[in-house]
Order: structure tokens, then C-alpha cells, then sequence
């Protein structure tokens, strides 16, 4: 019984934990959406990066350390932080005029 | 067109670099322009494997794939590297003074060249399958001549070629006395800049700490967008905002290596026999 108990309230602060730190991210036409994101400093975070587009992306930020090629109509889950408060540019390396982005952590 | 140059450039000169550094390092080996010639046609193979699923390598390992499977090429990329640099120590000291002893080591010089061999192919593989996806997605949308992408592509592989030959002829203009310890010295920092690529990707994939991101920020001195920045992060590792664990890998690879080729030339070796 106990153990039941602790299996839920473990699996209920993980979908807690989800809901919190997940943040989701849309490559639509090269662009991201929203090209803007606030996020919370000094926690570490997850951001789901869907590729809506027919073609592959890069997300590349070096102010952030990460790089993941995104295959066409993926979903790619990218961890960062904890983040000291800031502006954390990305974009898309293969398009990179108009994939532009940045996190804003406050 | 420019587009596709540059990024073209960019995957290529990272590679090249690298080739540039294993002939030079293996010049003397027998068969060495087949082996590599042999390495990199594996590499350009192996890299449209990658590219054609690539969405079915990140999935793998519950959507960590791509990073485990970077680190994975990078890690065994540098371990040929270190052995090359710790058997080169022992062989090539040997080699130059006891000539007799050549005949013997064809056998050894063979699987020496297939390890750097691999570190050609994993180097192609890791760039070339990011540069087909990016000439697949410039060519399927559809918004330049195919034409022009090509062209632009063309162009950036020729300068990214360029500047990979123009480093094995600086180096090996260097004179012969110091030769030995410039090879070795390029192929270390090459081994160490692996390893610290890899922790990168073992901290993006959430696996190890990052200890610290970053642990500086040189920017504002050398940014690693520009020319010198990605030269020297492709030779030496260079990262502007590196994460604790990389400076950690980086520094522990470089200390194994050095270890490696100290215990190997202190070992009393069984005297040659004329």
C-alpha cells in the first residue's frame, strides 16, 4: 500500500516537474515560434523544439552549448540550465536568416 | 549560392583539418594515400547513411540517439588518436634508430594506418551527413536553382579542401628536428578536443554535469563563429563558453595521452637483434 503510494505521489511531482519546466518550441516555415520564450533562471529546463517544416533544422546556440539536428516533422527534446538570468540567443543553422530565436531567463 | 558555401565550408574545413593532420602524421606509412583515399569514400558513404536516418537515430535511446551516437564517434575517433600518438612515441624513436627494424614493423604500420584511417571516415561521417541535410533541405525547398545550391556547395567544399592541404604543407615545411614533436602535439590537442566535443553532447543528452556552463566566456577576445574561432576549435578544441566538464575531459585526455607516451618510452625494450 505504501509503496503504492509513493510510486503515485513520485509519478505525480514528475508530471509536475513536466508541466513546470517543459517549454515548447515550433519550427514553422523557418521561423520559430515564439521566436521569444521566457523561461525560469536557475532551474534546469526542457525544451520540446517541434519541426513542423518538410526540411531538416539545425538548433544551434553556442550562448546556451547545444546543437541537435532536427529530422523534418520531429520532435527533439533539448535540456538546458540552470540558466543565470539573461538573453540566450538560437537559431537555426541551415536557415539562419530567418530562424532566430532567443530564451529570455528571469 | 552563398548560403550553401558557407555552410558547406564550415562542415568541410572542420574535416579537412582533421585529414590535414593524420597524412602528416602518417606520412611514412606504407600504403597511406590508399588508406585514406579508402577512409574517406567509408566517410562520404557512411555520412548519407546518417543523413537518410537521421530521425530514426534520434529517436534511439529515448530521444538521446543523436548526441550518444556524436559522442560515441568522438570518443573512439580520439582513442585512435591517442593510440597513434602513444605507439608512434615507442615506434618512432625505434624506427629511426634501428633501420633493420622497418621490415618487421610493415605489419604494425598496417593496423597503425587503418585506426587513422577510421579517424577519417568517423571525421566525414560526423560533418558530411550535416552538410547532405542541409543541401537536402536547400534543394527541396526549392527557393534557389539546384544549380546554385550545387555550385555554392562545390565552392565551399573546394576552400574547406583548400585550407585542410594548406595545413599539411605548413606542417610539413616545419623542420625535420622538430617535426616529430609538432605532429605529435597537433594529434594530441586534436585527441583532447574530441573528448571535450563528446562531453558536450554527454551533457546535452542530460547524461553527465555540466559542473559549470559556462565555466568562462571569451567572446569578446574570440568568438566561435568567427574564422579563427572555428579554425581553432577544429584544431585545438576552442570552445568561447565551455562547460566545466569539458575542460575536465579535455585536460584529463590530454594528461592520459602524455602518460601513455612517457610509460612507453621508459619501457626497457629487448635489444635489437642483427
Amino acid at each position: 500500500m505504501h509503496k503504492v503510494l509513493i510510486a503515485l505521489l513520485a509519478a505525480a511531482s514528475l508530471s509536475a516537474w513536466a508541466a513546470d519546466n517543459e517549454f515548447a518550441i515550433t519550427i514553422r516555415e523557418h521561423r520559430f515560434e515564439p521566436a521569444e520564450l521566457r523561461v525560469p533562471a536557475n532551474k534546469k529546463i526542457k525544451l520540446v523544439v517541434h519541426n513542423q517544416d518538410s526540411t531538416p533544422e539545425e538548433f544551434e546556440s553556442h550562448e546556451l552549448n547545444r546543437e541537435k539536428v532536427i529530422a523534418p516533422g520531429a520532435k527533439a527534446n533539448i535540456f538546458v540550465g540552470p540558466l543565470k538570468p539573461g538573453r540566450y540567443p538560437f537559431y537555426g543553422e541551415f536557415n539562419e536568416k530567418t530562424a532566430r530565436g532567443v530564451l529570455i531567463a528571469e | 549560392m552563398l548560403g550553401s558555401a558557407v555552410i558547406v565550408f564550415r562542415e568541410t574545413l572542420e574535416a579537412a583539418l582533421i585529414i590535414g593532420i593524420v597524412a602528416v602524421a602518417t606520412r611514412n606509412l606504407r600504403h597511406r594515400n590508399l588508406w585514406l583515399a579508402g577512409g574517406m569514400v567509408a566517410g562520404v558513404l557512411g555520412s548519407l547513411l546518417v543523413a537518410l536516418f537521421t530521425g530514426r537515430i534520434a529517436e534511439l535511446a529515448e530521444g538521446v540517439g543523436q548526441e550518444l551516437f556524436n559522442a560515441g564517434i568522438l570518443v573512439l575517433a580520439a582513442a585512435m588518436l591517442a593510440w597513434h600518438n602513444i605507439w608512434m612515441a615507442r615506434h618512432g624513436m625505434q624506427l629511426a634508430r634501428e633501420a633493420k627494424q622497418l621490415g618487421a614493423d610493415v605489419s604494425s604500420g598496417h593496423r597503425e594506418m587503418s585506426a587513422l584511417a577510421l579517424v577519417v571516415g568517423l571525421a566525414i561521417l560526423r560533418e558530411g551527413s550535416e552538410t547532405a541535410l542541409f543541401l537536402y533541405g536547400m534543394l527541396s525547398s526549392g527557393n534557389e536553382s539546384t544549380a546554385s545550391v550545387l555550385g555554392g556547395g562545390a565552392l565551399g567544399l573546394a576552400l574547406g579542401c583548400a585550407a585542410g592541404v594548406a595545413l599539411y604543407a605548413g606542417v610539413l615545411r616545419v623542420p625535420a628536428r622538430y617535426f616529430f614533436s609538432a605532429t605529435s602535439w597537433l594529434v594530441l590537442l586534436l585527441a583532447a578536443a574530441m573528448a571535450s566535443q563528446a562531453a558536450r553532447f554527454l551533457v546535452q543528452a542530460d547524461l553527465l554535469p555540466s559542473l559549470a556552463s559556462p565555466l568562462w566566456n571569451t567572446s569578446w577576445l574570440l568568438d566561435n563563429d568567427s574564422l579563427p574561432g572555428r579554425l581553432l576549435h577544429a584544431l585545438a578544441g576552442y570552445d568561447a563558453m565551455p562547460s566545466g566538464i569539458q575542460v575536465v575531459f579535455y585536460i584529463a585526455t590530454l594528461a592520459l595521452i602524455l602518460t601513455g607516451m612517457r610509460l612507453v618510452r621508459l619501457r626497457p625494450r629487448l635489444p635489437a637483434i642483427a
